[in-house]
């Protein structure tokens, strides 16, 4: 027993907390890599999230493609699509106020979720959890459903991995150098709008990625996306999205507080993220990571 | 500091613009306007030209935040529908006579506005979009759970009452002629705003932020002071909806809200006086034309703001005005 | 008070700085830098590009808060104070690049500078017209800076030059005791450097004035003081002729003079 709660609901609802905690990181994370080279808040990246778990359960459906696959595929699929709509429109934008990419990938998302719900309809549709991972880990004091473990597992390594990339190594540091001087990158004979259509691939991408992992939890539904991407939008804030691990860690943390909140004050868990927010934003307006000016 | 966090105006503000236009033009113009919105409810369903009005006022106090000062909210739906919970919780429960259940609307959106302000104007440019949609999304959570909202079902069958316990507003025209008034009163409202000593330092602020503060402005203070008088007039309308369609519900305060006031005000030109009831008039046209199909309105939407953003980012109002016509009609500043 | 003080008194210090410092995230800009502003005298502040003037002019300011040192205003500590606070107290700057209100008037760019000052700034119930009583003070401006044919022209259509000279008629509506001119006359024909010379060295009669500036022949002229600033940390400091004649200005200078 933990202050009157069940040890079991304690750690139960962390481990919730957690699960969606690792969603945050990768989303984030995803917006994070975006902004940080496009200076484009991708509003789309809830749509891009529900097209990667709907590309899997499509897959599945009518080409027989398993879960592995589609851990492989969607992001493909979701990226090269999100590339086409880069370099034909958003490219477009960058020349413009920050703002107008935004609203322009608000309309994308949309569009997006009202076409598969027109189609689909509002109501979820099951993904089965692959058959290497069914079952449970019984720890003695919980019981822990072995794909929820490899979630928070397989979040952590890609988190990890894409941080690696960027902080790490060459490519990394060409991104970060474009970041701070376009032109200048540019002028070493690097390319640097295929640059920006790679980056903008890759964290719709990880955000597809982030889809396929959440099909077997939350069902595939065309509204997945838009529900999660305002909560990621105020981690990003919370973080400062001027930090890669910022956005992680983040991610994270606000998935655990949102988690406890459901044990000790269940009727807030709605708002807690909100809420903490809104505090950072009084005490520390950059943000906990931020260094933006 | 050359591509600034706030979006520059898409179009010649409005106002600089109006002198330019003859006395003659603009007193034709609006001539045809009043008569127009006088003979409306008499040749068309008035609940929903009211209903326009509403959305009308919403997108314009919207604007005068985006267009006149630089500051793109997305979460107006929080004062809008706020007001909207509070004008018909005063009317219903307490059986407060219109007028005063309005206020009660207005003061809400006031107060919401200044406590959301408050915290997102810490924030600039993209992020103070994001603040301002987290922000309103807690809102409608809170919505949601609290019980003088009667979350998914809402505040149902919102009595119009009498007009300074005097003016049946049961009587559709009465109505009507009320909306009407209210709507005037609220434009004016802003356009006074917008040309006054605070609107000429907003302005300012807007065209170079860093010369208005080496000046001794403390331009926080001044976005708010925007924040706020654009949150109180989008409680106004949210009031003033809560009395015409009889109903508060969740619909107003959720996100997509916010996205379509948004979409008024690009559609129709952001920074120009008329736009946002244009832009108004044809959204909620829309989705009355789709309200009985199957089809998603959003699908629509959602492809309207790209092509806007792609194409016309001036919006309807302020391409004509830019256009050989409009500059014809000297609807744009000279230069 | 020294006797030195006594006998000759010494021009009232209005604006200085004690071990002044930024560091942008691990690269020192400025270091170390103590300045003395007196009244009624010109203080140039020169150096090869990238010395870190501006980032001086922003941290005196309060644009960027300083990572060390203290800054005093009129016998206020302002270290801690907002930019615009600042500017109340009587700090004025202007910037590198041009700031003026670009869509307005040469006329309505100096009501927004007046407006405050006269408690004409807040009312947002009042219409525009309420601000013609700002005409006269603004007029009176715009004629002493001769800028009277341009009076209904948009800022952004005016010359490079006629910016700048309206910058500092807005810098001066608000009557400084302290003004910072970040390169004033960068980019002004030989016609114009004149002119600004001239209406600096009118304007400094009753105030302070610190400038950055390249024209050295400009600051020879009309400057009092002089400080050099190279990579961040003072170089040398004196009258012109003293600076001048110091070798390590000499080499600082070598080529590099922008
Ligand atoms: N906001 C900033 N962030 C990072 N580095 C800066 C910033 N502002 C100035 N610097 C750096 O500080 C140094 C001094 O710049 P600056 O003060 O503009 O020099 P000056 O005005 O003497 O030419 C330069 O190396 C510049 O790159
Ligand atoms: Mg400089």
């Amino acid at each position: 027993m933990i202050f009157g709660i069940p040890l079991q609901a304690f750690l139960g609802q962390l481990l919730v907390g957690l699960i969606n905690g690792s969603f945050y990181a990768l989303l984030s994370l995803g917006l994070a890599v975006i902004f940080g080279l496009l200076r484009v808040i991708n509003f789309a990246h809830g749509a891009q999230y529900m097209l990667g778990a709907f590309v899997a359960f499509l897959a599945l459906k009518f080409l027989g493609v398993p879960y592995w696959g589609a851990l492989v595929v969607a992001p493909l699929v979701v990226g090269a699509v999100g590339a086409l709509i880069e370099r034909t429109l958003l490219s477009r934008l960058y020349d413009l106020d920050h703002l107008y990419g935004m609203l322009f990938t608000f309309g994308l998302a949309l569009a997006i979720e009202g076409s598969f719900r027109w189609y689909f309809g509002a109501s979820g549709q099951p993904y089965a959890t692959p058959k290497a991972l069914t079952g449970v880990f019984n720890l003695g004091f919980m019981v822990l459903p072995i794909y929820r473990a490899w979630v928070i597992v397989a979040s952590l390594v890609v988190c990890l991995a894409v941080w690696a990339l960027i902080e790490k190594t060459r490519l990394g540091a060409t991104l970060r150098a474009a970041t701070e001087n376009p032109s200048l990158v540019q002028s070493f004979g690097i390319n640097v709008p295929m640059l920006l259509t790679l980056t903008y691939a890759l964290g719709a991408g990880l955000a597809a990625l982030a889809g396929v992992l959440a099909a077997p939890i939350y069902q595939v539904s065309p509204l997945m996306g838009s529900n999660i991407i305002i909560v990621v939008f105020a981690v990003v804030v919370v973080g400062g999205m001027g930090s890669i691990m910022g956005a992680i860690v983040t991610g994270y943390l606000l998935g655990i507080a949102e988690g406890l909140t459901k044990v000790f004050y269940p009727e807030a868990s709605n708002i807690v993220i909100f809420v903490i927010m809104a505090i950072v934003l009084i005490l520390r307006p950059a943000g906990l990571f931020g260094k933006e000016g | 500091m050359a591509r600034t966090s706030e979006l520059p105006p898409a179009t010649e503000p409005a106002p600089s613009a109006a002198p330019v236009m003859s006395r003659t033009l603009q007193l034709a113009l609006l001539l045809g306007a009043a008569v127009l919105l006088i003979a409306a409810p008499f040749v068309m369903y008035p609940v929903f030209i009211m209903k326009i009005l509403c959305f009308a006022l919403f997108a314009a106090a919207f604007n005068l935040l985006l267009g006149y000062t630089g500051l793109l909210s997305f979460g107006h739906a929080a004062f809008f529908g706020g007001a909207a919970y509070f004008t018909a919780h005063a009317a219903k429960v307490w059986g407060w006579s219109p007028e005063l259940a309005l206020l009660v609307g207005v003061a809400g959106g006031a107060a919401l506005g200044l406590l959301m302000g408050a915290i997102a104007i810490r924030r600039q440019g993209i992020y103070f979009a994001m603040v301002t949609l987290a922000l309103s999304q807690m809102f409608f959570f809170a919505c949601l759970q609290m019980p003088f909202t009667h979350g998914e079902d809402g505040i149902q069958s919102v009595p119009r009452g009498r007009l300074f316990g005097v003016l049946d507003l049961n009587d559709m025209t009465t109505m009507y002629f009320f909306v009407l008034a209210v709507f005037v009163i609220g434009l004016l409202i802003i356009w006074r705003f917008v040309n006054s000593p605070f609107g000429m330092i907003l302005k300012a602020i807007r065209e170079n932020e860093a010369r208005a503060t080496s000046l001794g402005y403390a331009t926080a203070q001044y976005k708010l002071g925007a924040f706020v008088m654009s949150a109180t007039l989008a409680g106004l309308a949210g009031g003033l909806k809560a009395l015409v369609m009889q109903f508060a519900t969740l619909t107003d305060v959720a996100w997509q809200m916010s996205g379509e006031v948004v979409l008024m005000t690009l559609i129709g030109g952001i920074g120009t006086m008329v736009g946002p009831l244009v832009g108004a008039g044809i959204v909620v046209g829309l989705q009355n034309q789709l309200a009985t199909s199957a089809f998603p309105v959003t699908i629509i939407t959602g492809l309207v703001f790209m092509v806007c953003v792609m194409l016309f980012r001036r919006g309807l109002i302020g391409e004509f005005a830019h256009s050989r016509f409009g500059r014809a009609l000297g609807l744009r500043p000279p230069g | 008070m020294t006797r030195a003080a006594e006998t000759a008194p010494e021009p009232q210090v209005v604006l200085s700085a004690r071990g002044l410092g930024k560091d942008f995230s691990g690269f020192t800009a400025v270091n170390n830098v103590n300045l003395d502003i007196h009244h009624a005298r010109i203080h140039a502040l020169i150096g090869p590009n990238g010395a870190g003037k501006t980032t001086v002019f922003n941290l005196l300011t309060k644009f960027l808060p300083p990572t060390r040192g203290r800054i005093t205003l009129l016998g206020t500590d302002i270290t801690a104070m907002k930019p615009d606070a600042v500017a109340r107290m009587g700090l004025v700057r202007s910037f590198q690049i041009s700031a003026v209100f670009p869509h307005l008037t040469v006329l309505e760019n100096l009501r927004v500078a007046l407006q405050r000052p006269a408690g004409l700034a807040t009312q947002f119930w009042r219409p525009l017209s309420s601000l013609r009583r700002l005409d006269g003070r603004a007029d009176e401006l715009i004629e002493g800076l001769g800028l009277t044919p341009w009076r209904d022209i948009r800022a952004a259509d005016l010359s490079y030059g006629r910016k700048r000279v309206l910058e500092i008629a807005t810098t001066l509506a608000l009557d400084p005791k302290v003004l910072l001119l970040d390169e004033p006359m960068a980019g002004m024909g030989h016609e114009d450097v004149h002119t600004v010379a001239e209406i600096i060295r009118d304007v400094a009669r009753d105030r302070a004035v610190l400038m950055v500036e390249h024209n050295l022949s400009v600051v020879a002229d009309i400057c009092h003081r002089v400080t050099v600033l190279q990579r961040g940390e003072i170089l040398a400091e004196g009258d012109y002729a003293t600076v001048a004649a110091d070798p390590r200005v000499r080499t600082a200078y070598m080529g590099s003079e922008a």
